[in-house]
Formats: C-alpha cells, structure tokens, sequence
C-alpha cells in the first residue's frame, strides 16, 4: 500500500496517515509494543522535525528536505515487475559475504524472509521475525533507541515496519561476513523509514558490512533506526560505506550496547551523500568494554555530512576510541560532534576522541564540537581537532622527488584518509574501499548504476607512481 | 593516609574573605521596573541618551528568557527580590585617601589590597567598585599627565559624554543576552579607562569590586579604549561577604582595541561562593568582550576564577583587524557544590589572526566545572591560528570535568588545533613530594599551582602572588 | 639508627620480603645487592613510608630509636630519611627551586627552627649544583619534566645534598647511568657522607661499587637477606653472578 504527502506540511501529512492507518502500521504488535510506538508518535507530534535551533541540530538543516513531497510505503507493493537479481550482485574480487538486500527500506529475498542456519543464526525480515521469533524480538526491539531525546527515533519507533533482522546465537562465530545491501530504487521521491535490529549472545563473532546506495537520481529521506546488542564476550565489525546521491536525505541513527567485555568495531566511510547524517550511540555497559567509533569523509559539491558521536562509559574499566577524518571540497560542510560521558562509577576509564579536518577551498566549513562531561577521577581521557590544509612541508617534500603538484596532494589526501581505512579488518574490503577513496579523491567516484561494491564499469585501474608504504 | 581524606582535608577550605562592612548605605527599594531606572539614572544626573538607553535595554530584556545552555544548575532568580542601586552615602567628591571612609579603608586592608598600601608600594592606580559605586580613584593625577582617563563610569558619563556614548554597547550591545541587557538597564558604576593614541600607560590599573550590602545586586560596567599604539594592563578583583542567600553579579566589560594598541585584562575573581553545604553565594552571569578593531591589536584575558557559587563567563575576542590576536588564559577551580562553566569566544574575522586559549580546570568536592568556548573562522579569516589547550584535573570522585568546545571554520588556510586532557594527581607524585618531608597539602597545593602555572605567569608580580594564595585557600583547609 | 627485625610485607596477598633483618648504624655504608624481582624496592619503599599495594603483615623498623610505622611519608623525611627513587616522577609545573624550598621549610618548621633566608638557600643550591654537576637552568624547570635519565638521578642526589638526610636510600641510583653520570653521582654520595650518617645503597650490579665503596654488602634473595659480608662479597657475587646465590638457596 502507497500513500502520499502532499496537503500540508511534512509533518501534518506524517499526522494524518499514522491516523488514518494505525491499523496497518501496528498490525500484529503485542500491546505493549502498540503503547510504546502510540507514545513514539505523540512525542513526534509534539516536537516535529528537528530544526537548528536545537542544539544537536544547529549546524544540519532538514528544512529543505521536508518542504518536499514524498511516498511513503506501508507494504514492499514497489516490489511489482522488479528482477532482484539485477540489482544485487556482488562483484568484489575475493570477498564472500552473504548478502542481506533492502530495496527501499524493505527486506527482499527470493529465498523467503527467514533464513536460520545450522549454528541457529537468525536472518532476515524484522516484520518476519516479529511473528516468528517474537520471544526474541521483544526483548530487545525499540530497548535502547531512546525516543525522548530525539524527535526522529520517535517517528522512526511509529511508522517503521520492516528492516533486517541479524540474531547470532550465543557461542557462534561467523565466518562469511554479513552484508547489508539497502538501495534506494525509485520513479519519484520517495521517504524510506527502516528499523533494523541485530542482537549477538554471548561469546560470538560477526562482521557487518552496511551499504547505503542510491542507483538513480531520485529525492529520498531516509530514517533509519538500528538497534545493536552486542553481549558478554562478543565481538562486531561493523562497516558502513555510504555512496548516495546528492538528492538524498539520509539519517541514521545507530544504538549499540555492548556488555562485559564486548567489543565493537564501527567503521563509516562517506563517500558521497546530499545530506547525511549519523547519529551513533554507544553504552559500554559492562566492565572491560570496549568500542572503536571510526569514520572517513569525503565531500564535494554542496554535500553535507554530520557525525553525532555519543559515547556512555556507564562501567569502569572500558575503553573508547573515536577517531573521524574528513576532507571537505567545493562547499561542502562537515559536522562532527562526539560527546564522552564517563559516569561518576566509570573509574580506571580510557576515552579517547580524535577529528582532524582538510579544508580544500574557501567556501568549505567544518564544524566540530569535541565534548567530554566528566565525573569519576581516575580516568584518561582526551580529546583533539584539527583543522587545517594539505602539510606544505610534506608537499614540497614530494614534489622535490619528481612528483607532480596533482598527484603529490592526492598522495597525501590518501595518506590522510588511510589512517581510518586500515582500520578495516576484511582485507578485501580494505583493499576496494582504499580503492574507492583514491577514485573519490580524484573525482571519478560517482554513484554508479549498482551498489559501490558492485561497480562493474570498467574505470582506469588506480595506479600511484610511487610506493605508498615509504612516505 | 587515605587519597580520599586527603583530598577532603585540603579541599575544606572556608572562605577567608567573609567579613561585611558596616557603613551607611544608600538604597534603592526593591525591584525591577522602569521607575527604578529612572531612580538610578536620576541618582547619577545621566544625561537622557543614557536614560533612553537603559530603557531600551530594560524593554529588550522583557522579550528575553534566561540562557539555559550551560552545564549549570541555576535556581530560578526573582529580579524583584533585588536592591539594584546601593551605594555608601558619601556625598562630597573625595580629594584625597584620608577622605575614605575609615571602615572601607580597613575592608580593603583586610583584603590585602589597602589603597595606601598599593599606592605606596607598588604604584598601582585602583578604583575600588563597592556595591556598584565606584569609591575613589587613586593615581588619577599622575595618570592625568600621560592623557589618561581612569576613571568610575559615573564620572566618564559626567566629563567624558563623547566617548562613552560612541562606545558603550559597541562590542556588547543591550540585546547581547538576557544579563547584558539586565546589566545595560541597571548597572550603577563601574570604570572607565581611556589610554590616548602612543601611550604606554606607566601603572598597572586595577579595580577592586565588593559586594557588601544584603540583598543587593552588582551590576558594574566596565569599558576600557586602548587608542593606537597604546598599551595598558587592567586588574580586576571581586569579592564579597558571606551571607546565606544568593546574591547575583551581571557586569559587562567592553574592551576596544584600535591600530597596534595592546589591552591586557587579568581577573582574580574570589566572590563568595556559598559554604560547604552550597548555601549561599554568588552567581556570576558576566559578559566580557573585547575587539581588536585595528590591524596589529592584542588583547590578553587573564582571568583566576576561585569565587562564585555559579560561574557563567566567557572573556571573548572579536579579532576584526588583520594580523590582530586574541588570548585568552584561564585557571577556574570549583569547590563544594560550585559550578562554573566558562571559557572564552575567538572570533576571527580578519586575516593573520591568532588566537590562544589556554585553560586549566581544577574540580574538587561536589562541583562542577566546565570549559566551553567557540573558534569561529570566517571565510575572509585568511592565514589565521588557533590554539587551544584545556586541561582538567579532579580531586576526588564526587565532581565533575566537562569540556564542549565548539570550533567553526569556514577557510581553508587557517590552522586550528584543539588539545585537552583530563587527569588527577598521581599517588606518585604525592609520594615523590612527602618523601622530601612536604605536608600532603602542601604537596597538592603545589602541584596544583604548578598545574596552572601556565597561567599563572601570564599575571601582572602583584597579582600572581594573590592567585597562588587563593589557590592554595581554596583547595586547602590549613594555609591563611 | 636503622634497625629492621623480621620484616614480612605483602603486595596484593603475595609475599614479598620474607623476614627480613638488617641493622645499620651511623657512619656505615651498606650495599644490597640481588637479582631483579627479590623486594630490593619494597624494602626502600616500605622504609620510606610508601603505602597503597605494601602491606607490612609481620616484624618492625625502628629509626633512630623509634617505630617507624608511627611516623607518615613526611615525618619519616622530616626525621630526615631520604629514599632516592629509581624512577623519579614527573611533576609539571612545579619548579625545583619551589620544590626544595617548600621542602626545607617543612623541615625547619617541624624542627622548630625558622625558614631559611634567601641567601642562605641560594648558596646551598649553588652548592649542591656543583656537587652533582648540573646547570643552574635545569633547577628552574619542573621538577623532572623532560629530564634525561642521568638529569633524573643527578637531580635526586642534588636533592640529597640540599635536606643533608641522616639516612639515605639509594635505589638502584646507578641504573641507566653511563660512567661518567656514574662518577658524578658517586662522588656526590661520597662527600655527602658524614660520620653522623648512613647510606643504603641498592644495586643490581657490582658496578656501582667501584666508586662508593660499602663497609657492608648484603645480598637479598626471595626476600630474605642470604648472604652478608664486606666489599669482596660484592666482588665475588659479580664474579661468580646470581647463579650462585640462587644455586644456593634452592
């Protein structure tokens, strides 16, 4: 079922049709679900979109985004007449994942929309999983993506109705890693709102690879919500590669908790997007925790990327490392605010923060915002931001060598990035999304036909003259 | 010894500066409306550019609402439950020291900052602002010589109309923020200082604020022109007596700097700042900012913040000319229930502009003490630099070390780096200095005040010696 | 003046000094020697006052004819115990000059005398820094900020000439020192030595030894003193190494 936004205001249309059709988006909730997501809509029709006045929204305009009209879909009905096999196909060379595709903010497979493995691994639709595996589901679902503080987790918590389910069973290591493929593919605008949730048990591994593509030039805003449990022991790699289009609204909103001894590799790489922007929150809530929030941009044109980093040291004894790089073109703007919260118990705590920015041009602008609040005094804790251009020593240094003033600035563009990237633990991953980012830097990146990881067009290999381990 | 009692003994300090001065006062009912504008406007004979101009500032501050944005618990304050004009009665202009009021002198004696002594010691011009009248300006004559105007505002409005009207509100204008509109409605005195074009002025100038009266607000205004090519070195202190109920302090400090003109601005701030349960004190909800509005300016805030039951501050820079500076050097400690979010603006609109923020952070008992500043780059901002270093140290683990640092940049040949750190003091360290027979107060007295050295050094002799004392008073139970 | 009886002491349950004795008197130098890992620090840092991890479960230190247990960290110093620190710690900010002047006023206060005069403390520093040999810009920087390894020792034997300790413990001061450092520390302990005084000297190696010459060496071993004698003890334990010892006691 499709309905459209086209009367009053964004936000007065999101009114109407929770009210209109409450009975489709709640259908099948147990009632405590139908009171949370009831409360999650009151709250959006208090408060509304965010706007800059508020302090977590000054420097990221939504205004434009929601002056639009938009679709909105309460069923996959867009399904109709598509071939699934042409839009998801993966192409990387030596990387074996197993592919899990949402088109349009919905779980599409043509193998049905639950998949278990022989270890118990659990994969596939959220709105499947909410009927089958409802023990599971409500446990967890809508627990930790707080919808008092942030008027968009409210209207996500209402209206999302599908997403990607992920549950890895206590004591299971995955091998093949995990890829989340969602593709926007549609005739005209289009408002996705998705919920995905992933919950690992104790004593297990996973990696996750998150792609967020466009494939056509369409307007879209997207509100994605992602729940992330991460349990006593267990370990996730998390990468995010987000290649959208500059008509693209994106909000993603992410929830990780991470229990005794977990640890989290979350890793974005932004490579291209009209406005995007992560919300990542972490809760170390067990002793010897341990998180490391990375992220990598690379922005052009009038593109705008936002990264809201909150961090809860709730126990002693955790670790925390952010680190984001980004490099800005043209007039493009970044926002990076990371906020450590060391709680009053959280002693013996290391926090770390780090953002360093490369302004390419006069007309773009970085905004950074490294927060610490701190109450337990035995902690190490620092945070650092830079700003500033390409190193001029090291430019003249590489152009003495023979290096041409293009390539010697690419090279240290790359060597700029690279910090984050090796970070990445799949080595064939690594090794494409180095790739990419030398393609992005020198402006032959675009948004493909096919998902970044599928590009198939044949572009000029990537060949630097010079070894870029001895720089 | 337990790390916790330790830091429990040297952290009950009380506060020495507790004493009230009994002289007659002169008052104002109680309340906020335009009448006791008026009041205050009449009792000081403004001209009505001035009275026209509070009122403006008052009708603003109605359409307002308080700032809540601070890491800071504020109780709600009721602007007509204050005396806003309270001055001690003393009708006939004060020719010499002698004139004073014995009991004030004795009050600023028992400060450790007696008029007669600073004049004759270390030749320091003051003008001492107590409940908002400034009492007497020492120095003016040898000061008069060089073409320098220090003065009370009072006394600028009443000789020096010109200058006071072109640049009063030029840097902080009445619709700023809800307290500078309050202040810019009320205020009652302050000081002045014009330092004419080439002057070095001789003397370090200092002010000395006190709060003595119950009930009653502070509100002083402070404006200081550095003309081209001149340099001055402005000292301001604050005090209050203990009193049980919450007394409130809403100065703005206005500082101009033209062409090659260097304005340097140290504060020791030691307002009262409640007793060890969080009762009484303070709240000090002050506006400072200067520009550099000719190529080649400099101004310097120094600021020791050691007072105030709440502190809300942020010494700021508008750095418009080219190659202009801004600094800003800041050591603030919070104590007991205290809480203090303050730090500083760097706004650089000109090319080659530099910056430096330095601030150094000390929490102790069950306070909260937070660092918040902004570095804004403008496009047109070429070539420009900030440094920012802001370190936080916490004794014990019932208070709180924030730091929200807001950085915007908008050129891409500007460098801005921002480091900070958070720490506490080593049991080493502690064990390292006992060992050579040091007390472990005196152990974590010096190495706090070898944490803010930094910023300790960049404070005029005279009142270098009186931060390291009120350091040392306020984080330790034994030193007075 | 230092009188250790059966000394046991614990660091988190574990055992580390085993019943330890030890007696020294005015005048002596005494040398400990012994392998890595034996309690040669805890014995210094237990003698100095050092608390937290040391938990002292058995035996007792007398100084000077009191028990030391009574006296904290400051009081020990003041009755003038001095420990000379293997790894001195970094203090920012806090200047040399500051330092030691906090420090001999503290002690002249406990002492009941009065503090010491401007000339008189300059001229004591210009002396203790041509004891040890360093330059006069390095006692206006902080307190082992940035210090080299040999700054760091010679700094903490400068310190020993400035509070003229009555007992001093020499932990593993010559660590890290190249010879000619060495000398220059050795030196300094050899004319600080006084015949109203004592110095304990810990050391892994015989090395040290060459230029501060022990009226006594000891030799500690899982935590218990296994051997005793003069200067050739020190002479055979290198020639023979730690083998021996251990070989020994197994």
């Amino acid at each position: 079922m499709e309905v459209n936004t086209n009367q009053l205001s964004l936000k007065a249309d999101l009114i109407r049709l929770f009210e209109d059709n409450s009975d489709v988006l709640l259908a099948g909730e147990t009632t405590e679900m139908i009171m949370h997501r009831k409360k999650a809509f009151e709250l959006f029709r208090q408060n509304g979109f965010p706007n800059t006045k508020m302090e977590k929204w000054r420097n990221t305009d939504l205004s434009a985004a929601i002056k639009e009209n938009y679709h909105i879909y309460f069923d996959p009905a867009f399904l109709e007449g598509i071939d699934l096999k042409t839009i998801f196909q993966c192409n990387i060379p030596s990387l074996v994942t197993d592919v899990i595709s949402q088109l349009n903010g919905w779980f599409v497979s043509e193998n049905g929309s639950l998949k278990k493995t022989q270890d118990g691994v659990i994969i596939g639709s959220l709105q499947a999983a909410k009927k089958h595996h409802a023990d599971i589901v409500n446990q967890y679902l809508h627990s930790i993506a707080n919808i008092e503080k942030n008027s968009l987790i409210a209207l996500n918590t209402a209206f999302a109705i599908d997403g990607t389910f992920i549950y890895v069973p206590d004591n299971v290591h995955v091998e093949i890693p995990m890829q989340m493929v969602n593709i926007i593919r549609h005739y005209r605008n289009i408002f996705i709102q998705n919920h995905n949730l992933i919950i690992l048990g104790r004593n297990a591994r996973l990696q996750l690879l998150q792609c967020d593509d466009s494939v056509d030039q369409q307007r879209s805003v997207t509100n994605t919500v992602t729940e992330v449990f991460i349990g006593e022991n267990s370990s996730l790699d998390h990468y995010k590669l987000q290649n959208k289009n500059n008509n693209s609204t994106f909000i993603n909103s992410a929830f990780f908790n991470l229990e005794k001894n977990a640890r989290l590799l979350t890793n974005g790489i932004t490579l291209n997007g009209g406005m995007i922007r992560n919300d990542i929150h972490v809760t170390l809530n067990g002793e010897h925790a341990e998180a490391n929030i990375m992220g990598v941009y690379l922005m052009d044109g009038s593109q705008h990327v936002d990264n809201q980093v909150f961090v809860d040291h709730a126990y002693p004894n955790c670790f925390s490392n952010e680190l984001f790089k980004g490099i800005l073109d043209d007039s493009a703007s970044a926002v990076f605010n990371g906020h450590i919260l060391v709680r009053r118990d959280a002693q013996k705590t290391n926090a770390y923060q780090n953002n360093k920015n490369i302004l390419l041009t006069d007309k773009a602008t970085v905004n950074t915002m490294p927060f610490l609040e701190i109450y337990a005094d035995d902690v190490k804790c620092s945070h650092g931001t830079t700003i500033g251009q390409l190193d001029q020593n090291a430019l003249f240094y590489l152009k003495s060598r023979g290096i041409g003033d293009d390539n010697a600035r690419l090279l240290l563009m790359y060597a700029f990035a690279a910090e984050v990237i090796n970070y990445i633990g799949i080595e064939p991953l690594r090794i494409r999304v180095d790739d990419m980012v030398k393609k992005r830097l020198r402006g032959e990146l675009s948004i493909c036909d096919q998902c970044v990881l599928h590009c198939s067009s044949k572009e000029k290999p990537v060949h630097f003259e010079i070894d870029m381990s001895k720089i | 010894m337990e790390n916790n009692q330790i830091i429990e003994q040297v952290t009950s300090g009380e506060y020495k500066y507790g004493f009230y001065t009994d002289i007659e006062m002169d008052m104002a009912p109680k309340g906020l409306n335009e009448d006791i504008i008026r009041f205050i406007s009449q009792k000081k004979s403004e001209p009505d550019w001035l009275l026209e101009w509070r009122l403006k500032a008052y009708r603003h501050w109605l359409t307002m609402k308080q700032p809540n944005w601070g890491h800071l618990n504020i109780p709600p304050i009721d602007y007509n439950d204050i005396i806003y004009y309270a001055a001690p009665k003393s009708k006939k202009e004060l020719q010499s020291l002698d004139e004073v009021d014995p009991e004030l002198l004795a009050t600023f004696n028992k400060l450790g900052i007696s008029l007669e002594e600073q004049k004759r010691l270390s030749g320091v011009a003051v003008d001492a602002v107590m409940d908002s009248v400034s009492v007497k300006t020492t120095f003016s004559k040898t000061l008069e010589k060089h073409g320098i105007i220090f003065c009370s505002f009072s006394e600028a409005v009443q000789k020096h109309p010109d200058l006071v009207r072109k640049y009063m509100g030029s840097v902080v204008p009445y619709t700023d923020n809800y307290f500078a509109a309050l202040n810019s409605a009320v205020f009652t005195d302050g000081s002045f200082c014009y330092i004419p074009k080439g002057v070095r002025c001789p003397l370090e100038l200092s002010t000395y604020f006190r709060i003595n009266a119950a009930n009653t607000g502070q509100f002083e205004r402070t404006l200081i022109i550095g003309d081209e090519e001149s340099y001055v070195s402005y000292m301001e202190g604050c005090t209050a007596p203990q009193r049980d109920e919450n007394q409130l302090h809403a100065a703005v400090v206005e500082i101009v700097a033209m062409k090659d003109a260097y304005v340097k601005y140290s504060t020791v701030q030691n307002w009262y700042p409640g007793n060890k349960q969080g009762e009484g004190g303070i709240y000090n909800l002050v506006t400072k900012r200067g520009i550099c509005r000719g190529a080649n300016s400099k101004i310097s805030w120094t600021q020791v913040e050691t007072g105030s039951a709440i502190t809300w501050k942020y010494p700021s820079c508008i750095l418009m000319g080219d190659n202009s500076v801004g600094e800003f050097y800041s050591v603030a400690v919070t104590n007991n229930y205290q809480q203090a979010d303050t730090g500083t603006k760097m706004i650089h609109l000109g090319k080659n502009t530099s910056s430096t923020i330095i601030s150094k952070g000390i929490s102790a008992g069950f306070s909260n003490n937070s660092y918040r500043g902004l570095v804004k780059i403008v496009r047109k901002a070429e070539n420009s630099r900030n440094f920012t270093q802001c370190d936080s140290l916490l004794l014990g683990d019932k208070c709180g070390a924030h730091t929200f640092p807001y950085i915007h940049d908008e050129n891409k040949s500007s460098i801005v780096e921002h480091e900070a750190t958070t720490s506490k003091i080593s049991e080493d360290q502690l064990f390292y200095l006992q060992q050579r027979g040091i007390s472990e107060e005196s152990a974590i007295g010096l190495i706090v005040n070898g944490y803010a050295r930094e910023v300790l050094k960049q404070l005029p002799m005279e009142f270098a010696v009186e931060a390291q004392k009120l350091l040392s008073i306020s984080l330790e139970g034994s030193v007075g | 003046m230092l009188s250790i009886k059966n000394l046991h002491v614990s660091i988190e349950g574990r055992e580390i000094i085993k019943g330890l004795n030890l007696e020294v008197k005015a005048g002596e130098v005494h040398a400990i020697m012994g392998p890595n890992g034996t309690g040669k620090s805890t014995l210094a840092a237990v003698v100095a006052g050092k608390e937290g991890i040391y938990e002292i479960t058995k035996g007792e230190i007398t100084y000077k004819g009191k028990r030391l247990d009574d006296l904290s960290v400051e009081e020990r110093a003041r009755e003038g115990i001095f420990l000379g620190f293997q790894y001195p710690v970094e203090i920012p900010g806090v200047t040399i000059v500051n330092f030691m002047r906090t420090a001999i006023n503290e002690i002249r206060n406990y002492k009941g005398q009065e503090p010491i005069g401007a000339a008189e403390f300059l001229k004591m520093m210009e002396e203790a820094k041509n004891l040890v040999g360093i330059h006069s810009k390095l006692t206006n920087r902080s307190v082992n900020e940035g210090f080299s390894g040999g700054e760091k020792k010679k700094n903490e034997i400068f310190q020993m000439a400035m509070l003229k300790p009555d007992l001093a413990i020499l932990d593993e001061t010559d660590s890290g020192l190249d010879i000619d450092a060495l000398k220059v520390v050795a030196n300094g302990v050899n004319t600080l030595k006084r015949p109203d005084n004592a110095t304990i000297v810990i050391t892994h190696y015989q090395r040290l030894l060459d230029f501060i010459v022990p009226d006594f060496v000891h030799v500690l071993y899982d935590g218990r003193i296994v051997k005793s004698g003069g200067k050739e003890l020190a002479i055979e334990l290198e020639a023979k190494g730690y083998e021996w010892i251990k070989a020994e006691n197994l």
